[in-house]
């Protein structure tokens, strides 16, 4: 990692606090590129005045790891740019882009079916909805007219980013003249074909991923060949071995190229990694093992340093699975863990609404909001400071009790409702009949889970009087 | 092989290397000259530029020496003065040849307590075997250092038939009235390491079994199985205490793991009758480190116990649900305790059966319309689990307390992969992209 710190940066931009950029000093700028909080190009007297001065700083701020771009256009995803080992030192940016793949021998509507399928998969979370990121076209015919005209398909259907898959230039090359102006990821050149790869892709200036499976120095080696030609849009695929000690090596490949990348500055290597845990599907036989397995290796790989993978399963269980971890290790660790405590209004509560109850913890507050909101229930919602920990653990540990959500609730003027009744989650039962005591108030217990709410509000809500 | 070139052409490649000097030479006709590199030319130049360019590079040194330029020395203090590698639109004849190696981490100088649980005859103990976790002088599976010891699984036994996901009930619906039967499922059928029985029946608002009560079937657990037992409480903060004080006397010498120590009871209590009867205390905080280092010091400082006799858990988030928190709270308690940190260098134990309270794990379908498809719970619960697992196992996580048959396959399958105890297999992945066809 390089040394970067605010005064590096700070000696390098003009030190006049202009205010240009939206910033009130030049070191709040310079911190808030540290953070990539802002761009560069915000410093206009720098752009426009200084060009060593500029040239300096874009060095000393690039990432080290290569960032890349795959696509065009709004669905276009960028991978690799990364400057840290682990999270907590900053934040991991461009979360690892998921290429679902199709290939040539698929009929016509079943290829449609699929491409639909992995354009409109969307699993809501925290206020908006993961999604998947392209679709990787295998070449299985090795007919370079085949592939041509399932790569001009799917490009007429969809404008998700695309990798084309072949080990054979002459079907790559097929592939390319139909998907040219799409800026795809070309997978991949190998110790037989790099000539032509390269060829191939000096030509359309696409950016191209090197293939050596469990040899590092080859890797390396096609790396160092490719950027001597002017070729810098690589990405880097060590193997993905999907079982045994060979998946123990896959694993260290990873962690020793990131690490020579990001820890020891070697350029040479610091390109986004790619991983095929669809690889799974050659080891197990049924369909669940192979899909669990899937999921398994790209769980791995998203932990640790992959920066893009090529899946083959489409099952809803592992989808769910891969989208959620990706989230977990791409979140940025900065983004505080509490919103603000005290009583919400969601919808257009009136007197005759119920008053749920919920902790600060942002997870569970917005996934209780979304639940709530997005079925339309008017409330209102109490939420208990409760250090920012869930409603199961937060009653464990003693920050979800009577007494704290009697103090929320103190704030609330219940003499506008026409009951005085309030609904507890059914994860925090046990408080139930103190904060009866404590407040006086009727205490319903809810369910456990938030989305069970609309069903538990037909049964329960009005309550009887 | 000799190659004509046109001085013209020669120039303009020059021109793109910035050898300025270079551009008032004037030359006249054409010139043949041998394909020889001078002395000197270093290897590293020649696969900077591409071979090929090398090549015409070197002729032209030679030409411009021959007509008394001394264009060599522009040539080389270039190269050195730069470091940058000049871009030529040239395919290269021949790979450059480069080894990769990395080095290994300098900082990770500490080891992490290794720690025993169970006792065998020889011990005072009646178990067959114990099982030893910790001991890391890097993070799981690295190549800086080999892990000694391997994870292990936990699964849960409950002293009462409870309330558990479907897709988790199926497997136990036979065995739950009896913790003795469930236990033996769980290790015979399941590949248990180790049981967690949860005296859950102990909590006033549930039946308010006696501590007395409770600790019979500990020790009908201890008779059904003879792997080491974790015990473990209701969460009653007033109770537990007690329930765990003659659980772990009627276990005295067993090594059991007393779950668990936090700041929310008595946990001097805890950590003295471990102390006394020769347990394992499981340290639990919240995703807190400090608070995690405060309770592990008054474990040691206010209770004398042992460095060997403790065992962290900092909460397990369960994937979708502030995993992201867990995951990075407990690598950086398991880096800082490679890197000195005694107060953190404990094995790290997950309550990986959270993974069932997502509702991914349990529901029937999603509550939201706009969700796709969720496809069936049987499918995606067993998935939560084990990913939940294996996040943190990669952020150095020794123990899992599991509940799922699938889960605990996969993750000790996977577990044991990465830790190296799993040989063979050797896919052939050169042709995935044909081979894999639908």
């Amino acid at each position: 990692m390089k040394v970067k710190s605010p005064l590096e940066v700070y000696q390098l931009l003009p030190k006049t606090n202009c205010g240009e950029c939206g910033e009130p000093t030049c070191m709040a700028f310079a911190s808030k590129l540290i953070n990539r909080d802002a761009k560069l190009e915000d410093c206009i007297p720098l752009v426009k005045e200084d060009e060593e001065g500029y040239n300096k700083l874009a060095e000393l701020l690039a990432p080290e790891v290569k960032e890349i771009t795959i696509g065009v256009g709004e669905r276009a995803v960028k991978i690799g740019g990364d400057d840290v080992l682990y999270r907590h030192q900053l934040t991991f940016f461009n979360p690892t882009a998921l290429f679902y793949d199709v290939w040539d021998t698929m009929d016509m509507d079943e290829l449609k079916e699929r491409v639909s399928e992995i354009e409109n998969f969307r699993k809501f979370y925290v206020g908006e909805f993961l999604t998947l990121d392209g679709i990787a076209i295998r070449s299985v015919s090795g007919d370079p007219e085949k592939f041509k005209e399932t790569v001009k398909e799917v490009v007429e259907i969809t404008d998700l980013p695309l990798v084309l898959c072949s080990f054979d230039p002459s079907v790559l090359k097929a592939g390319m003249e139909v998907a040219s102006d799409r800026n795809p990821l070309i997978y991949g050149a190998n110790k037989e074909n790099w000539k032509e790869v390269l060829e191939l892709v000096m030509k359309y200036d696409v950016p191209v991923t090197l293939c050596s499976f469990g040899d590092l120095n080859l890797l390396k080696s096609m790396a160092i060949t490719f950027r001597g030609a002017g070729v810098e849009k690589l990405v880097l695929d060590p193997g993905t071995f999907p079982s045994g000690e060979k998946l123990r090596e896959t694993f260290h490949n990873f962690l020793k190229l990131r690490r020579g990348a990001i820890l020891e500055g070697q350029k040479e290597i610091a390109y986004p990694l790619m991983g095929v845990p669809a690889t799974a599907w050659l080891v197990y036989e049924d369909e669940l093992s192979a899909s669990y397995w899937e999921a398994v290796l790209a769980s791995l790989m998203i932990v640790k340093y992959g920066d893009i993978l090529i899946l083959h399963g489409t099952q809803p269980h592992s989808l769910l699975a891969e989208v959620h971890i990706r989230e977990t290790i791409y979140t940025d660790p900065r983004t505080p863990v509490q919103v603000e405590a005290g009583i919400r209004e969601i919808g257009e509560p009136d007197e005759n609404s119920p008053v749920f109850v919920t902790t600060n913890f942002a997870l569970t507050y917005y996934t209780v909001e979304s639940d709530l909101s997005s079925n339309g229930i008017d409330c209102y919602l109490a939420v208990v400071n409760t250090d920012g920990i869930g409603v199961e653990a937060a009653v464990a540990g003693g920050q979800l009790t009577a007494q704290k959500i009697k103090e929320t609730l103190d704030e609330f003027d219940f003499s506008k409702l026409s009951h005085r009744t309030v609904v507890i989650p059914g994860l925090a039962a046990r408080v139930q009949g103190e904060l009866e005591d404590l407040t006086g108030l009727k205490v319903f217990v809810g369910p456990q889970d938030s989305g069970r709410i609309p069903g538990w509000m037909e049964k329960n809500w009005p309550p009887e009087k | 092989m000799p190659q004509e070139i046109d001085i013209n052409e020669l120039r303009e490649l020059l021109k793109k290397l910035k050898v300025e000097a270079l551009e008032n030479v004037e030359i006249e006709g054409d010139v043949e000259v041998e394909l020889e590199f001078p002395a000197g030319v270093s290897n590293s130049f020649s696969y900077a530029i591409g071979q090929e360019l090398a090549q015409i590079a070197a002729h032209l040194l030679n030409i411009s020496q021959f007509l008394g330029y001394p264009a060599w020395s522009l040539a080389e203090r270039k190269e050195l003065e730069e470091g940058q590698i000049p871009v030529a639109q040239q395919i290269p004849a021949t790979l450059v040849e480069e080894e990769f190696s990395v080095g290994h981490i300098t900082e990770w100088k500490n080891k992490i307590v290794e720690v025993t649980l169970g006792a065998t005859s020889s011990d005072g103990g009646t178990r067959k075997h114990t099982i030893t976790i910790g001991g890391e002088t890097a993070l799981p599976y690295y190549f800086d250092a080999p892990m000694p010891n391997p994870n292990r699984v936990t699964l849960d036994v409950f002293d009462m038939p409870i309330q558990l996901a479907k897709t988790v009930r199926v497997n136990y619906e036979d065995v739950m009235h009896d913790p003795g039967e469930w236990a033996k499922k769980a290790v015979k059928e399941f590949g248990a390491d180790m049981i967690t029985i949860h005296l859950i029946s102990t909590d006033p608002s549930i039946k308010d079994t006696s501590p007395a009560e409770a600790s019979k079937t500990v020790e009908e657990v201890l008779q059904a199985v003879d792997v080491p037992i974790v015990i473990g409480g209701s969460g009653n903060p007033q109770k537990d205490p007690d329930v765990l004080e003659k659980a772990a006397e009627v276990a005295e010498g067993e090594r059991c793991l007393l779950a668990s120590a936090s700041f929310n009871l008595d946990y001097v209590k805890i950590g003295e009758v471990a102390k006394k009867y020769n347990h394992v205390v499981l340290a639990w905080t919240q995703i807190d480190l400090n608070s995690q280092k405060e309770l592990n010091r008054k474990l040691m400082k206010q209770c004398g116990l042992e460095r060997d006799q403790i065992i962290i858990d900092p909460t397990t988030a369960a994937l979708g649900y502030g995993l992201d928190y867990a995951y990075t709270n407990m690598e950086r308690i398991r880096i800082a305790g490679l890197m000195g940190d005694d107060e953190l260098s404990f094995p790290i134990s997950s309550g990986t059966t959270n993974a069932w309270g997502a509702r991914e794990a349990w529901m029937v379908s999603s509550p939201l319309e706009d969700d796709s498809d969720w496809g069936p719970r049987e499918f995606r619960g067993p998935l939560w689990e084990i990913i939940t697992g294996l996040t943190l196992a990669l952020a150095g996580c020794d123990l899992f307390m599991m509940m799922h048959p699938t889960s605990v396959q996969v993750l000790k399958e996977l577990t044991n992969t990465l830790f190296g105890s799993v040989k063979g297999n050797d896919t052939e992945i050169s042709d995935w992209i044909t081979r894999l066809v639908s």
